[in-house]
């Protein structure tokens, strides 16, 4: 089975986010970018999925602009098959990007879709469910682990009070936590080999879907700074001053 | 306004942070119905019925919804989601598993984890793990809308009356099925709406070890928690997770003990009241947002702690 696995490129999470000055957004201009933490391990189950004989080919697939290709280029050198780039200028919101993603199922019939569970730019958490619901495929959200058992996948999902597991029939879609594995890195060699493995490069407008946006953005805005605080020097000062503040 | 607020519950009783979101409705304002589904939860229908602000409660009840299977309850969501202005859910495991799919069934797009309600259709949301609060305002026709509960103070969980309206519920989706659930079990207040939480990270140590977070927070009557290194380690179940993929709180005390205080971590603990941090490395980005550092070694500061309290 083909299994297709979605990656956002992102803002790196160690690097300090800037809110612009005039309200319109995050700077993103020269700063580190990186595979979307969740997409990688997206990424590295669908690559076990083969590596254990239950997948046969692994699709990793972007939308973004031209520079996305470095991403898939990344997905590329930890061993997906081949990559396509949904080319859009203005990235769509999760509503469109799961639109898109239905079509391109459409077109490869993979068996499986696998997305991060939230993109760490947006923070949404929305675009793996929307695909499910669009394709009426089941949906293993925020996945820990993911045992196949036939055309069934038993998935430990976490959940705000543990764990829970649910039993989910193929098609399906998968979001991850990051707990499901850990990605590998790509070794020099296999950076080199995907140098020259596909991407194809399609139009997002080329879809025929309204991809204009629901959400205007009315302003982005730092959040307020807290007041600095001080240095106690042990546990007794540290307890008169929460008594003080009348915490205690 | 005509407002319809999912109530999160365990068929034996109504989350805590249903009533956040029904504060959250309260904000928007007008009639204000809320959706019980599940099975054999009248007990969550009788605390709901007495929520403040609520006007009715429609219960759908049907095995197929004993677990809060998405694909069920979204379809019980999007048959009726069209009656109303909004429709609100708390930002929690379970609202952020259905939600979307309602979404899409109806082609409209989500508002995620307001912490504002600015106006009928205009909301503020963190984005880059709350770095950055994105006022958005939406042109569909149904605001759909996940509600951070520690943003929003809880409506009173008594007093009210309203009364019941019952739903038949469709087809259950044939290819998702309920197999186990393993909670963490836990004499501490729940995480979530806890006043004191006491968290341990990567500098506890061990498994063993964290029972000093454990014990300190029993003294304290307060909610364990834990930085992601720590629950990857083991030492904490990921129920205990604070931070942008884990649980959002805002006590009135947060101590972070072990804890460097990664941007992913205050994502979770920057609203809480008074921020205390316990690390021996004095350079740690926890000291930029506690209001009382202590610079030491934990294994020294908190048996110390304990014999003070
Ligand atoms: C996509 C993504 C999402 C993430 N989501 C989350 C999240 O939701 N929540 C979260 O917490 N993290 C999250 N992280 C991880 C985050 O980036 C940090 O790696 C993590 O928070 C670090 O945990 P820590 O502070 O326990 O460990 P460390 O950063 O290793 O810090 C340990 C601290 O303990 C101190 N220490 C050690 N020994 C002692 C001692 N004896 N006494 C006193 N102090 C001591 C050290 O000085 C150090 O500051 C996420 C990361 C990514 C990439």
């Amino acid at each position: 089975m083909k299994v297709l696995v979605a990656v956002k490129r992102v803002v790196d999470y160690n690097v300090r986010i800037r809110v612009k000055s005039d309200g319109s957004g995050v700077d993103t201009d020269n700063v580190v970018m990186s595979m979307n933490p969740f997409d990688e391990n997206g990424l590295e189950e669908a690559l076990r999925m083969k590596q254990a004989g239950i997948a046969t080919e692994v699709i990793a697939v972007s939308v973004g602009d031209e520079k996305s290709q470095d991403t898939l280029r990344s997905a590329l050198a930890m061993g997906a098959d081949r990559a396509i780039l949904i080319k859009a200028d203005q990235t769509p919101e999760p509503l469109g990007i799961a639109k898109l993603l239905a079509k391109v199922v459409e077109q490869e019939g993979p068996q499986v879709a696998i997305l991060g569970k939230q993109a760490i730019d947006d923070d949404s958490n929305q675009t793996g469910q929307m695909l499910a619901a669009l394709l009426d495929w089941s949906q293993g959200t925020f996945a820990s682990n993911a045992e196949f058992d036939g055309d069934a996948i038993n998935l430990t999902r976490e959940t705000d009070t543990g764990l829970e597991t649910i039993k989910i029939s193929l098609p399906a879609v998968i979001t991850t936590d990051l707990r499901l594995n850990d990605p590998r890195l790509p070794k020099l060699p296999d950076i080199m080999k995907a140098k020259k493995k596909p991407i194809d490069i399609v139009d997002a407008s080329s879809y025929g879907i309204d991809l204009s946006p629901r959400l205007e953005v009315v302003s982005v805005a730092a959040p307020a700074e807290r007041e600095p605080g001080i240095i106690v020097a042990d546990a007794a000062e540290l307890v008169n001053k929460l008594k003080e503040a009348g915490a205690l | 306004m005509s407002i319809l607020v999912i109530a999160e519950h365990d068929n034996a009783s109504l989350n805590a942070s249903t009533l956040s979101t029904l504060a959250a409705a309260a904000t928007i304002g007008g009639d204000v119905t809320v959706l019980v589904a599940g099975h054999n939860a009248s007990a969550v229908v009788t605390e709901t019925q007495a929520a403040s602000g609520v006007t009715k409660v429609l219960v759908v009840d049907d095995a197929a919804l004993a677990d809060g299977l998405a694909e069920n309850i979204a379809s019980v969501v999007t048959g009726i989601a069209g009656e109303y202005s909004h429709v609100l859910t708390a930002a929690s495991n379970f609202g952020k598993n259905f939600m979307p799919r309602v979404a899409a069934k109806l082609d409209m797009m989500q508002v995620s984890d307001i912490v504002e309600v600015v106006s009928a259709d205009t909301f503020v949301r963190p984005i880059y793990a709350g770095n950055a609060l994105m006022t958005v305002k939406s042109s569909d026709s149904v605001k759909l809308i996940t509600v951070r509960s520690t943003a929003f103070d809880a409506v009173e969980a008594t007093g009210g009356s309203a009364a019941t309206e019952d739903l038949a519920f469709g087809v259950a989706f044939a290819g998702t099925s309920f197999v186990s659930r393993d909670v963490t079990e836990s004499e501490r207040p729940e995480l979530a709406t806890a006043r004191i939480v006491v968290s341990g990270g990567r500098g506890v140590g061990s498994k063993e070890q964290f029972s000093i977070i454990d014990d300190l927070a029993e003294k304290l009557g307060a909610a364990v928690g834990a930085s992601r290194a720590a629950v990857d380690s083991g030492y904490a179940p990921n129920d205990c997770q604070v931070g942008q993929t884990g649980k959002v709180v805002a006590p009135d005390i947060y101590f972070a003990i072990g804890i460097s205080g990664a941007i992913q971590h205050q994502a979770g603990m920057r609203e809480s009241k008074i921020i205390v941090a316990i690390n021996k490395d004095d350079e740690a980005p926890i000291f930029q947002i506690a209001d009382y550092g202590i610079v030491a070694d934990l294994f020294d500061v908190v048996p110390e702690l304990m014999q003070q309290l």
